[in-house]
């Protein structure tokens, strides 16, 4: 059993800002305060361990809404790039595996700098499902938080056959079976329609422009899948990676995408991205912040996160196929393509975002005003779509820019002295506090995820917590290292070092219920155009060491 | 008697890992299997013969004996070697890797030997791939360079390449290329033939890319061609690529174990992301062994890198030539080494195997081989896909599970690297 006492509680789902409260935990959950016989037994038996929290923060344990950590993607980047982990390296300790860290670290040390900065659920954001086997084998490898992923649905051929029939209930019954076959939490779009056209070598930007093997335009894709997430009722909305994305101007086609999404439940990633402007006379990118962000504060049923860029080295990856390609046109850096049948594509491509360089800052200002302009901290989440916009670890250091406007302020000095105009971030004196960091780093994204027993501290709930020593000068350095971090009821970081001892995570999935006739209605197709067996495609259940069913709404 | 009939078996005994066999089994021994090639008939079929036993310096012995003896050379050594993998599932992998970094070995597998100068030029210039399905269902131009399916991949033209009917495009309608040094099987079946003269890839590959580029060829008076190609033949190819829609290239160690190695697969790559300037173009490795893609996937989440690794720091470090096989056998640097599922007496230079022989030699393989006779220690392990169960990667990276069609006396690699790893730690 274990006490928690003297600790200012930061629990925005159950309106804790701050509040002095002694927390209760029995193996893997929080509890009542127990009885004072229980008490005594407890500590009679030597079981009774108390945590004194005292000018300490305490706040349900982090969650990633929006990252890649295992999967073919962020292998591939592992593999391609030696130079990255040379200078990041992990040795092993007594019960610990070694690794390398940096923007693609391996999958060991993915765990421990997640969990060694607070965060106990992360969510991959990108699975093929052909390949959906790797991702769950990585997460094998993946200790001490909960994670899973999101499967690419976005331009998969029998999501296109049954929206362009008009075929709803086949439509649904396939995600259903899709998510169950391949262990995965929810459903991803990824530049609906665009990749699958830039597989036929066009390059599609328009999301009224039909093409592909039947003839459908993005939107038509997207609003398919959003009502079939609904109707299957998913604990995690449409999660959607804008069409256009990254290049100057596409803020149109944002908006677009927001119109189209304006009654159905969505959450929008990295949309930093996706607010682009374009300066008429020189084409170069500017802020369209405010109006994606007014847009955003009117809409009730969407949620975003940000995608901050972060000076340095980075390693995009996503399966957005012809975006990797211009990243490579652009910076001329190596670029791998995986084209995957049926399904989606991908690429890799690292990257280095410079702070002196204009359009890196001006990314880095729009990633901010953002996070500053969304008016209600439950629809904006911190990322930074992790590898591509810089590397996870660099979280705490965006917590300090939100909470302290002279911290933003220096920083802003040390741009390229053009951002300014094309930017308002410097006159924006907004800052974050510790219970709006609660929600944008662990309440928001349980909620958007439909984790009721994560994101708060409620009695019955999953005892995963973290307590952050506030008398450290440096709020970066607060966040970055917290003294405590319980995950399951279980120790992980013991003031403020890892425990030595390789502690697992569950995976999460969800199970929608659909009608096995789908596999006869898919089954030609199938048998004609994979390269695999239908029999062959299906994670079996020995891939998982220990799962959670998030039930569906 | 008891008969059985499994269906959609992988055959993991090439990178092409068809998952479509039929496999009759009686009393425990495979009597028929549908859907093979030739190269996998024959494993299936006798799979159960020429098997190991656990044996210490030719002498049979329990198993226990030859764990307890492996455990005792490892926790002796200095520098030890892990090698091989690529035949054996990701979970014997992961274990060895474990093992690895437990004694502080280097591990290699034999993509060293292999496709790894593919892999170093990935780290250059990146690659532009795809999963075969694509190849199906799109390709309507696909080369093969130094690579001979035919032969080495038997199944590969009928499921993925040459001769399927896909998606957007019949077989009819699709162009193969052969590259290669002689006229092999796959050159005779394909619609065109160049015949490479040794050593000329990176010649023709980059006069390849030159002509994308629209450069003109400086071309010495009286020189009619180009490795063996005529200059209008050149000059006919490079318009076919741009002109393709969606075009495959795959190759073979002819390109990557030949004069050049990193720098040929490095042109080649660049030449396929250069026409994706002007259409789409991709490139993939034909992957021998089953899984040994597996192995660099492997390797790169749990070291970050995909061969060549060396744990002595405790940490993974890597350095292909310091720490890869050839190399530190060669140098006689390790003072054991662990084959793990592979043939390196039969497939490692001379004086590699002559060193393998002077130090102790444990070997985890289900049949006899060549090491195995070198071997200090022989452990017999389950058949990867035949009696062992596991994951296996395609040559394009996709996933496959397999399950065991037969029974085994032996554990799986997995179980038996796990017990020498728990051994040496608490020796």
């Amino acid at each position: 059993m274990l006490k928690i006492i003297n600790g200012m509680i930061y629990d925005p789902l159950n309106n804790k800002n701050g509040k002095e409260e002694t927390l209760w935990v029995k193996e893997d959950k929080i509890i009542e305060p127990p009885s004072s016989a229980e008490i005594e037994r407890a500590k009679e038996a030597g079981e009774l361990e108390v945590i004194d929290a005292q000018g300490m923060a305490i706040m349900p344990g982090g969650i990633d809404i929006h990252t890649h950590i295992a999967g073919p993607k962020i292998n591939t980047g592992r593999v391609l790039r030696p130079e990255d982990h040379r200078g990041d390296t992990v040795s092993k300790r007594e019960n610990l595996r070694s690794g390398v860290g940096s923007t693609v670290p391996t999958t060991f040390v993915t765990g421990y700098r997640y969990a060694g900065m607070g965060y106990t659920t992360v969510m991959e954001a990108a699975g093929p499902p052909l390949k959906a086997r790797h991702v769950h084998e990585e997460f094998e490898d993946l200790p001490f938080v909960d994670k899973g992923f999101l499967v690419l649905a976005g331009n998969n051929y029998f999501v296109m056959k049954f929206i362009s029939e008009g075929d709803k209930e086949a439509l649904k019954n396939y995600l259903a079976w899709l998510i169950v076959a391949t262990g995965a939490f929810g459903l991803k779009v990824v530049n609906p329609g665009g990749v699958e056209a830039w597989k036929e070598g066009k390059d599609l930007r328009d999301m009224n422009e039909s093409s592909g093997p039947f003839n459908l335009s993005p939107k038509e894709v997207l609003e398919g899948l959003a009502e079939a997430n609904e109707d299957l009722g998913l604990p995690h909305p449409i999660h959607v990676h804008t069409n256009n994305l990254g290049h100057a101007g596409n803020y149109r086609t944002t908006l677009e995408t927001l119109d189209l999404l304006k009654d159905y439940r969505a959450h929008i990633t990295h949309v930093q991205f996706s607010s682009y402007g374009e300066d008429e006379e020189n084409g170069l990118l500017t802020s369209e912040s405010g109006v994606i962000a007014d847009k955003i504060n009117e809409l009730d049923g969407i949620t975003v996160d940000i995608g901050q860029i972060i000076f340095g080295d980075a390693t995009t990856m996503t399966a957005d196929g012809p975006l990797q390609y211009g990243l490579h046109q652009l910076s001329g850096n190596k670029w791998v393509n995986t084209d995957v049948e049926m399904e989606t594509g991908s690429g890799v491509v690292p990257l280095n975002y410079k702070q002196k360089n204009l359009v890196n800052g001006i990314q880095w200002a729009i990633g901010l005003e953002l996070f500053l302009k969304i008016e209600d901290p439950w629809k904006v989440f911190l990322t930074t779509d992790h590898p591509n916009a810089g590397p996870f670890t660099a979280y705490p250091w965006v917590i300090k820019l939100l909470m302290d406007a002279d911290y933003r302020q220096e920083m802003i000095f040390q741009l390229h002295p053009k951002v300014s105009q094309y930017t308002d971030l410097a006159g924006i004196d907004r800052e974050y506090t510790l219970e709006e960091i609660a929600v944008i780093t662990r309440a928001g994204p349980a909620s958007a995820l439909g984790l009721k027993e994560k994101g708060n501290l409620a009695i019955g709930n999953d005892a995963d917590i973290v307590i952050y020593n506030l008398a450290k000068d440096d709020l970066g350095e607060v966040f970055a290292k917290p003294e405590w971090v319980i995950k399951d009821g279980k120790t992980v970081v013991q003031e403020g070092e890892l425990v030595d001892e390789l502690i697992d995570g569950r995976t999460l999935l969800t199970k929608p219920e659909y009608d096995e006739n789908i596999l006869d209605i898919i089954e030609e197709d199938f048998k004609a155009y994979y390269s695999i067996s239908l029999e062959n495609y299906s994670v079996a259940d020995d891939y998982f060491k220990e799962i959670e069913v998030i039930p569906c709404r | 008697m008891s008969q059985s009939e499994v269906s959609n078996v992988v055959c993991t005994f090439c990178g092409s890992l068809c998952d479509n066999l039929v496999v009759t089994v009686e009393d425990n021994e495979i009597t028929k299997v549908k859907n093979a090639c030739r190269i996998s008939k024959t494993e299936f079929m006798h799979a159960t013969e020429d098997r190991t036993v656990p044996r210490i310096k030719g002498e049979e012995v329990s198993y226990e004996e030859a764990v307890n003896e492996a455990v005792d050379i490892l926790k002796d050594t200095h520098y030890p070697l892990i090698y091989g993998l690529s035949s054996t599932s990701n979970e014997g992998q992961r274990a060895a890797i474990k093992l690895a970094e437990s004694i502080g070995a280097s591990i290699d597998s034999t993509s060293s030997v292999c496709h790894g100068p593919g892999t170093l030029s990935k780290q250059l210039v990146g690659a532009v791939g795809a999963t075969l399905g694509e190849v199906k269902n799109r390709s309507d131009l696909i080369l093969f360079w130094g690579c001979n399916p035919i032969e080495a991949h038997p199944r590969h033209a009928k499921r993925y390449s040459m001769l399927p009917d896909g998606l957007f495009i019949d077989s009819d309608d699709k162009e193969t290329i052969v590259f290669d040094v002689r006229e092999t099987p796959t050159a005779r079946l394909a619609d065109h033939f160049y015949q490479v003269q040794p050593n000329s890839d990176f010649e023709i590959l980059m006069v390849l890319r030159a002509l994308l580029e629209g450069e003109e060829l400086d071309i010495p008076a009286g020189k009619e061609s180009i490795g063996g190609i005529e200059l209008d033949e050149i000059y006919r190819l490079a318009d076919k690529l741009k002109n393709a829609e969606y075009g495959t290239l795959f190759f073979g160690m002819g390109l990557t174990m030949t004069r050049g190695k990193h720098m040929n697969t490095s042109a080649a790559i660049s030449l396929v992301r250069d026409l994706n300037q002007y259409t789409r173009f991709v490139l993939i490795p034909m992957r021998g062994h089953g899984n040994v893609a597996g192995s660099e996937k492997t390797l790169g989440w749990q070291t970050g890198y995909p061969f060549g690794v060396n744990f002595s720091r405790g940490y993974p470090r890597y350095n292909p030539g310091e720490f890869t096989a050839v190399d530190l056998l060669g140098r006689r640097e390790v003072d054991a080494a662990v084959i793990v599922a592979s043939d390196p007496a039969a497939s490692l230079p001379y004086q590699a195997v002559e060193y393998l022989k002077e130090i102790p030699t444990v070997v985890l393989d289900p049949h006899q081989n060549l090491t195995t006779e070198i071997a200090q220690v022989i452990l017999p392990a389950g058949i990867t896909g035949i009696t062992a169960p596991g994951t296996v990667y395609r040559m394009d990276n996709v996933p496959l599970e397999v399950r065991p069609v037969l029974e085994d006396e032996w554990p799986t690699d997995e179980e038996v690297l796990t017990k020498i790893e728990e051994g040496v730690k608490n020796a």
